[in-house]
């Protein structure tokens, strides 16, 4: 059994897997209920000056029969009072005292601060998570991802708080940026212990094509709202990946962002993440989904013989590199398995209209298409549209070229193999 | 364990439900709705928990999948092949209710399961030893099933099993087509491969070793010992040679070389489960005429209808109605079904006399209950043969308990280790007064 006990700035937990700072972590009921079913963190919902939310707060993006592969939200920071939450924070950690509970903030002065970072300490949390994130409502009133877009605000209040804060601080980065890097090396300035990321995105779910009123509908009008789910995954793998590996950049990163299972927060943690956020795959499913991402990450390491985090954190890191930097002479192309294929010819219209026209009927007949080798690019996409598993591999060809890559080129006149998949086109008529 | 001969007569059969590919498992385990407090869960005798470890396979954590259903079931593998998913998990699906076809939970379990098994992932570990001991009588499902959840407590066990072969009717009787005997013996093996599960073969309780011996050498018992013989028929030339019980010929296919080649008309006496697996797989070793012949009309009979159905596909013929009451002889070889015709009520209607060609005949009316094997001991009760239990398997004599077909008088695979595992944690409480519920 591998050792899954996480180090995040400071902050420990039993597991690597937390929950984000969401409905699922809006009370201390729900919170403990998580840490039975397995959590090893909570982050906070928010908690700020009182506010009052809407009705319709979510929407979701039902695709091919899938609902909420992509979701979003217009609901603002807790609506409930800073007293009844951190009365229940107390208690959360009274009975849970291995567990990480990580008070979420979002105030507007210094003063306020201070004061819910004090109350924060007081009830037992592991450490602070600054709300530069939320992308709707609550930056019309100058805090959220209004903070989050301006560096030298981000560094200001990050070291107001790191002057009233003895337990570590996270700074939640907004996506919402053009750079992310900026960002947090304006958080990391600031004092800030560590960074996560990604908050949620500025978006529209839809539009009800009825009533002419975008989604979610709060009666005659919508508004934007910050998305998340499995879709933002790739969006926040970069984000997480771009600070982890940025030279300059030297704090621990939570990553969040459509994480539904073992494997997801697996890529988080190979490119540098030291804990993982979940919000939305347990809005769809429940506190239960942790179960298997526990049991899938330890057997995962078991298998190879990984046996703590450390081992693993950023593991993917090194190889997360500049295009200028890859080598073009590794050459692929596809082959497919005729006794795996079903005839379907998704590869041969994805090749002929999307890639690169080098699969075509066979010839000889039959349903199996065929692939020219000698004007594959090896771009993946058969592959990728390829309903059978392992179906169509991508296979290495030995093309007796060396290792090259664009920038060798250019800068030592590295010699660099011909061209493919032009047909001739561009040659000399 | 004995090695089976290679040219059983079983093997001609192929399995009547394919294997999932990997890209087949993860399109039907990504359908799953992964519902809360699922109907299928309830549906199991064993309690799978079955939307997790469907999920855990959509997560590509086959390893972790195999366990959960290990965990509740630990003939997880054979279960998957032999149980009646269509009136048990899968016929509660709640896709069921949306006119969607259900999910092939079965199928998917098998995946999970044979993979476990191709691959040697191991899981459980006999617990420290308590110094308690248990006989386990019977080698069946339920005592399999009893023994491991045992020896996961650390308590000793013994096996006594009355034939040679361990595994009960899942290596003697489970319809070839749904499972062969070695796949049976190499779960055993698995089972056993916890440790520390002694087996004496060859021993008939209470013939060989008396209750009182066990008892006083014992520090509980369990009995899982099923059924007894199949039941014959009363009349006319029943000695004639072609006349078996159902069970008896079943076990001989599974386990032995039979040659069927001069059978022109089989004939299989009963309406339940046994007489439609026999039905089948005498259709299946290519007899021409088989031939079910029944007491009762199509909505009385108990076997289950979807397999029924299958049957007729395969061309089985169907006398309803029909009592047999002898048999017709032909220089001592049965030649012919001597039957009269019943009404509605299941009452004969006189001379009514027909005769059915038959050079084969399989007796599928039930088997002897062995209650009464037990009757020496203080306090047990029996009743129609069956062995009386409450809700934990304890019968009324302190430290005996029981599960299986000797309690339920013949039912799944899966309620025989249901029970095994439910009075395994009774006895564990029973002996060291902890509840591991």
């Amino acid at each position: 059994m591998a050792d899954l006990t996480s180090n995040t700035c400071g902050i420990i937990s039993p597991n690597p897997f937390w929950l984000a700072s969401a409905p699922p972590t809006n009370s201390g009921r729900q919170i403990m209920r998580a840490f039975e079913a397995g959590w090893g963190g909570a982050v906070w919902k928010t908690l700020g000056q009182p506010i009052q939310n809407v009705s319709s707060r979510f929407g979701g993006i039902q695709w091919k029969g899938n609902r909420g592969v992509g979701f979003n939200n217009i609901e603002l920071i807790t609506d409930r009072s800073l007293e009844a939450n951190f009365k229940e924070m107390a208690e959360v950690k009274r009975n849970f005292p291995n567990h990480a509970v990580i008070s979420s903030l979002m105030v507007e002065t210094k003063e306020e601060w201070k004061d819910v970072i004090k109350r924060s300490i007081d009830a037992g949390a592991d450490g602070l998570e600054l709300n530069f994130g939320c992308p709707h409502g609550m930056c019309e009133r100058g805090m959220g991802s209004a903070v989050g877009q301006e560096p030298a605000v981000n560094e200001q209040i990050t070291s107001w708080v790191k002057e009233y804060s003895s337990i570590p601080v996270l700074v939640k980065l907004t996506p919402n940026v053009a750079d992310i890097v900026p960002h947090g090396m304006a958080a990391q300035r600031g004092g800030a212990d560590g960074v996560s990321l990604i908050n949620t995105i500025k978006s529209i779910i839809g539009v009800d094509i009825d009533t002419f009123v975008p989604q979610p509908s709060v009666g005659n009008k919508s508004t934007n709202g910050g998305y998340c789910g499995v879709a933002v995954r790739p969006i926040a793998l970069h984000m997480a990946a771009s600070l982890a590996r940025h030279p300059e950049f030297n704090i621990p990163v939570s990553g969040i962002g459509g994480v539904t299972n073992w494997r997801d927060a697996l890529e988080f943690i190979l490119l540098g993440s030291s804990s993982v956020q979940v919000c939305t795959e347990v809005m769809l499913h429940g506190y239960r989904i942790v179960e298997d991402m526990i049991d899938g990450l330890n057997n995962y390491m078991d298998d190879r013989g990984f046996k703590n985090l450390d081992e693993i954190i950023g593991k993917a890191i090194p190889a997360y590199s500049n295009w200028g930097n890859l080598d073009i002479n590794f050459e692929t192309v596809a082959k497919i398995d005729e006794d795996k294929c079903i005839g379907c010819n998704r590869c041969m219209v994805a090749c002929h209209d999307g890639a690169h026209q080098c699969i075509h009927p066979n010839p000889l007949g039959g349903i199996i298409p065929i692939v020219d080798e000698s004007e594959c690019v090896g771009c993946n996409l058969c592959q990728i549209v390829c309903p059978v598993v392992d179906c169509i591999s991508m296979v290495q060809v030995d093309n007796g070229f060396p290792e090259a890559s664009w920038n060798d080129h250019i800068v030592n006149g590295a010699s660099i193999r011909p061209k493919k998949g032009s047909h001739g086109y561009d040659m000399p008529q | 364990m004995s090695k089976l001969p290679e040219d059983r007569t079983e093997n001609v059969f192929k399995d009547f439900k394919k294997p999932y590919t990997t890209s087949q498992a993860l399109a039907e385990a990504n359908r799953c709705l992964y519902c809360y407090d699922a109907p299928c869960i309830t549906a199991c005798p064993t309690s799978i928990d079955i939307p997790k470890f469907i999920r855990r396979i959509a997560n590509d954590n086959v390893r972790g999948s195999a366990q959960t259903i290990f965990e509740s079931n630990i003939l997880g593998m054979s279960c998957a092949r032999v149980c009646p998913v269509e009136t048990l998990c899968v016929g509660s699906c709640v896709y069921n209710e949306m006119d969607i076809p259900p999910i092939q939970i079965g199928k998917l379990q098998r995946f999970s399961t044979d993979r476990a098994f191709e691959r040697g992932w191991e899981y459980f570990e006999a617990g420290p030893d308590t110094g308690k001991k248990v006989a386990l009588i019977g080698g069946g499902p339920a005592s399999l099933s009893a023994a491991h959840r045992l020896r996961r407590y650390g308590h000793q066990v013994t096996i006594y099993e009355r034939d040679g072969l361990l595994g009960g009717l899942n290596t003697t009787g489970v319809a070839p087509y749904k499972m062969k005997a070695d796949a049976s013996l190499t779960e055993v093996e698995w089972i056993l491969s916890i440790g520390g599960i002694q087996i004496e073969t060859g021993v008939e309780v209470p013939k060989d070793i008396s209750w009182e011996t066990l008892r006083a050498e014992y520090d509980a018992i369990f009995v899982g010992f099923g059924l007894g013989k199949d039941s014959y028929l009363k009349g006319e030339n029943t000695d004639a040679s072609g006349i078996y019980g159902a069970v008896e010929y079943i076990a001989k296919m599974k386990l032995e070389q039979l040659d069927v080649s001069s059978v022109q008309h089989a004939v299989v006496v009963g309406g339940g489960n046994t007489a439609i697996d026999a039905v089948r797989e005498l259709l299946g070793v290519d007899i021409q005429n088989v031939t079910m012949v029944y007491r009762g009309g199509e909505h009385q009979m108990s076997g289950y209808a979807h397999e029924w159905a299958e049957a007729k596909k395969e061309n089985a013929q169907v006398s309803w109605r029909s009592q047999p009451v002898g048999f017709v002889e032909t220089d001592g070889a049965v030649s012919g079904l001597h039957c009269k015709k019943m009404d509605e009520n299941k009452k004969i209607i006189e001379g009514s006399d027909f005769e059915i060609p038959a050079d084969l005949v399989l007796l599928a009316i039930g088997q002897g209950k062995q209650g009464d094997l037990m009757s020496g001991l203080p306090g047990l009760e029996i009743e129609w043969g069956k062995v009386v239990v409450d809700e934990h398997g304890a019968t009324g004599c302190p430290g005996v308990y029981a599960g299986g077909d000797c309690i339920n008088g013949g039912k799944e695979v899966v309620n025989a280790t249901a029970d095994g595992d439910v009075a395994a944690k009774a006895i564990h409480t029973f002996l060291t007064g902890e509840n591991n519920g």
